[in-house]
Order: structure tokens, then sequence, then C-alpha cells
């Protein structure tokens, strides 16, 4: 099944709902709401864990060796948006790329799980795209904030899938399209610390709670994005999330029309 | 006004300190108990590396080498998720095989507006009110990479008991005291602070929009007070309160 949150145009409630073939949502109440209809939000709500340079093919298009531990940073829920949002491309700056990444969302409490029973405590997958701006790339906490956590730079969605119907999460294409052209192509099969090491490596450290997120990083096949710019980013058996990129003028002026 | 945050009957409820020290529930009626506090605040937790003068001229040589390079631009900043986040009085577990552990007595500012693009002329304007935050860290012997396994275990950032008002603290004029077991082990200041807690929420809204509840950690000094097992730390902060913390080793917390 899919599960996603959406809100319902100009309502304040979030719905937590269940999505259909087709895409629409259904609503606890019955009712049934076209995709199109509804303002997809981030998929689950909890602590975002992103890995820089977790496939060894991406680690070696940035000049990098690939990490010998991971590489880990964090979100925060100002930075996310969900499925046929925009995203925003400051000005003045020279690059800014997409991620595609699959994300594997936590469904029970995990403290220091064994790589063996670390698939236990998953309750399902996403997708999401881990943009960077990389003018601000500094090196201290390297990807910082600046690069990482900009309002609108993580959407996340549209929805999570149940663990169980998808076969194998080790065997999954990643793809992205820009403006319709195929950008970016990998595997799930390439990543350099797989979910179940994800999860035995962070529990081993710190409490994961249901609802947290894991995103896992990405393939190579990175390029620059502008506003105008129409992009998809798909994992094979899990979805498919749509957003455009916006100018800050531009997002500015969306901002006015919806107070 | 000073509010905290506690649980009873598995709730989370507000309490509020009378003048007299006695605690009123949030329905008005008079709490006897000494409760279980929470954090005063629930939403995101971004701390700020590097600000303190003291690290900085310590590392500034180190800066100009590789892997960094340069010394920072922008704050250097960090995320410390809700896994972290703990009560007044609440037991912290300590990592007994990972090697140093310190104390970061530090001012926490708790927002209470949303905040994007804000001036630094306007930022104190966004501000809800101050609590003291215990930002505990490994020993951190790189910047480079973000610190997560350093600074992101459970209950690593104690904040509270109280938040209060933020006209009662002038945040360009603070003192922060951490005891160890009851003595003063360490004093910091703000005016040895690179940024100013309105030059970071300009920096922070610049790119992300803060939200009513999130908290900016504005400043940890140069770690000096190692914590172990068995300690009590508390950090203290004039007009906001004292937050105060038991260590145990984490093999008895399991």
């Amino acid at each position: 099944m899919k599960h996603a949150r959406i809100r319902l145009p100009g309502e304040a409630d979030i719905h937590a709902v269940l999505v259909n073939d087709d895409h629409s949502v259904q609503l606890a109440d019955g009712r049934r709401v076209a995709e199109e209809a509804v303002e997809w939000l981030p998929p689950a709500e909890g602590t975002v864990f992103a890995l820089g340079l977790n496939y060894a093919d991406h680690a070696a298009e940035l000049a990098f060796k690939a990490p010998t531990e991971p590489l880990v940073f964090l979100k925060s829920p100002a930075t996310l948006t969900g499925h046929r949002q925009v995203s925003v491309r400051p000005d003045n700056i020279i690059y800014m790329h997409y991620e595609c990444e699959l994300v594997v969302i936590i469904g029970k409490t995990a403290k220091n799980v064994s790589r063996e029973q670390a698939m236990d405590y998953v309750a399902g997958y996403s997708v999401c795209n881990d943009y960077a701006v990389r003018d601000y790339l500094e090196n201290y906490y390297r990807p910082n904030l600046r690069v990482k956590n900009r309002d609108t730079l993580t959407p996340i969605g549209p929805w999570w899938v149940d663990r169980d119907d998808v076969a194998n999460p080790a065997s999954l294409t990643l793809r992205t399209w820009v403006n319709g052209e195929l950008r970016q192509q990998g595997n799930t099969r390439d990543m350099v610390f797989d979910i179940p090491y994800l999860i035995a490596y962070l529990s081993s450290f710190m409490t994961l709670s249901p609802g947290d997120m894991i995103a896992t990083g990405t393939p190579e096949g990175l390029a620059d994005v502008l506003p105008g710019d129409e992009l998809i980013v798909e994992v094979e058996g899990v979805g498919r999330l749509v957003n455009h990129i916006v100018s800050e003028a531009q997002y500015a002026d969306r901002q006015a029309q919806t107070v | 006004m000073k509010q905290g945050r506690i649980v009873l009957n598995q709730q989370a409820r507000r309490v509020t300190a009378l003048a007299d020290g006695k605690l009123l529930l949030d329905n008005g009626n008079p709490l006897a108990d000494s409760p279980q506090w929470l954090a005063p605040a629930s939403g995101t937790v971004y701390g700020v590396a590097l600000n303190h003068r003291s690290l900085l001229e310590q590392l500034e040589a180190d800066f100009q080498q590789p892997p960094y390079q340069k010394a920072p631009a922008t704050p250097v900043l960090f995320i410390k998720p809700r896994n972290t986040h703990a009560g007044h009085g609440s037991a912290i577990a300590l990592p007994t095989q990972a090697g140093k552990v310190f104390a970061g007595g530090a001012l926490g500012v708790v927002l209470g507006k949303v905040a994007s693009k804000v001036a630094v002329e306007q930022a104190l304007e966004v501000v809800a009110g101050y609590t003291v935050v215990n930002e505990i860290s490994l020993e951190e012997t790189s910047f480079y990479r973000p610190a997560v396994k350093a600074k992101c275990r459970d209950g690593f950032c104690p904040m509270g008991p109280w938040q209060v008002d933020a006209a009662a603290i002038d945040p360009l004029n603070v003192e922060i005291r951490s005891y160890l077991n009851g003595e003063l082990a360490e004093t910091h200041h703000s005016r040895d602070w690179l940024r100013s807690v309105p030059q970071l929420i300009a920096a922070l809204s610049q790119f992300m929009t803060l939200q009513p509840g999130d908290v900016i950690i504005p400043a940890t000094p140069l770690r000096q007070l190692e914590i172990r097992p068995g300690d009590t730390v508390a950090v203290e902060i004039a007009g906001i309160g004292r937050l105060e913390n038991r260590l145990i080793a984490e093999e008895s917390a399991q």
C-alpha cells in the first residue's frame, strides 16, 4: 500500500491517506481526490538523515574516494517539501544539482540493531530529490546546512510504500529526468553502505524512531538546473516525484499569492 | 514569566513558576511534587559551532591547512535531533568506549514567530524567550565532516527547566556557568562570541525558515569540561535558571 500526507486546497488540516493505483488519494471519510487536486506533503515526520558519497561512481564523479564510514548529515523540516511543489534556485549562483535517492522510512524504535535484524525496523520506502547548491560548500561539517538544508530544496514523496511491497530494495533503478530528458541513472545495488548497514550503524549510537527517514545517497549523473526546469526523480517500484525549479522572485510571488 | 514543560500521567503539560518558587500547572492547579521535566521547546534545535573566540583562536592555524584550506566564512551549523532532547533532571547515558565526552554549557534561544530572511535589526522580535542548554558532545578532532556521531547521541541535548520571556534577558550580555559535582568548573560569556544572537538569527533565516519552538544554540565554548558516569553536571544562567543532569554509564542504562 502507498501512504501519504496531504492537505486539501484552502484547508489547514493534514490528512493521512492511502493512495490508489491512479494516484488519487483516499480520505478517511471515504472521499477520493485526484492527484492534481491535493497538496502533497512530506510523507512522514521524523529526523531526516542523508548520506553523502554513498555510491562509488558518484564519489568518483566528485573526485572523492568512497568513505570508509558512512558520511551522514541531518536535515530539518525547514528544507522538506512534497510532490508537485517547487524548489527555489538561489539568485547569483553557478551550480545547483539534483540527487535522486531512495528513502528508508523507519517503522519501529531501533537501538543497537544488528545488520541481520535491521530490515525488521523498516516501515517502507520513499523517494527524495536531495538538491545541493555547490557554490555554498565550505569545508566545515561538509556538506553544510547552507548547501543541503535550504527552504524547499528537499522534495520527498509522493508517498511511502510498505516494505513488503518492494521485493528487493538492493536492486532498484534510480532515474532523474530534466524536462523529459533522462539525465541520471543508477541502481541501489551500487550503494557503498546498504540499508541494513546504515540502520545498524546509526542505531549503534542513537535511537531511531518511527517516522525517521534515511535518504541513502545518489549515483552519478549530476547537472545544473535552472528556473523553469521540470525535475522527475524515480525509484523503480517506489514512486515518481515531480517538482519544478523557480527563481527567488517567482517563489516570492507564489508565497504572496497564497497568503 | 518562567514556563516549563513536564510529563504528567504520560502527557506533556505546561507549568509556570510563581514568584515564591511554587509551580502552577496549565489548568491553574498547584503542583506539589517535583515533576519529570521535558525540554521547554519541541522544535528543531540548531547549534552553531566555532562561534566562540577561544575555540577559533586555538584552531586558527589548522584552518589554513587541509582539509579546511581557509577559515569558515559563514556560521558553522549542526542539528541536535529529537533523540538528543532531554529535560532538567534526566539521567544521561555516556558511552564508555567512545573516548572523552564534554559538557557544553550554552544559551538556548527559543523562537516565537515564523522567521524568514529577517534583518539583524529586527531579529530579536522573533525570539519568544531563552532557556539553558547543555550541548554535550564527544571530543571533536576534526570539523571537516558533520559531527553526527559526536553530537547526536540520545540525551545529548538537555534543555530547561525554564523558558523565560525574551524581555527578561539581554542576549548580548549573558554569562554561562557550568558546574561539575557542585563546583564551578567553567564560565563563559556572550561577549566572546564571534556572531551575536541577532546576527545568527539573520544568517540562519536567510536560507531556512525558522518556526516557533525552534531553538538556536549560539555558541559552545572550547571543550574543556570532561564529564564521566557518576558525575552531576549543571549549567546556570542568571535570570533563566539552572539545568542539572546526572551522568550514567550507557551499559547501565540498557
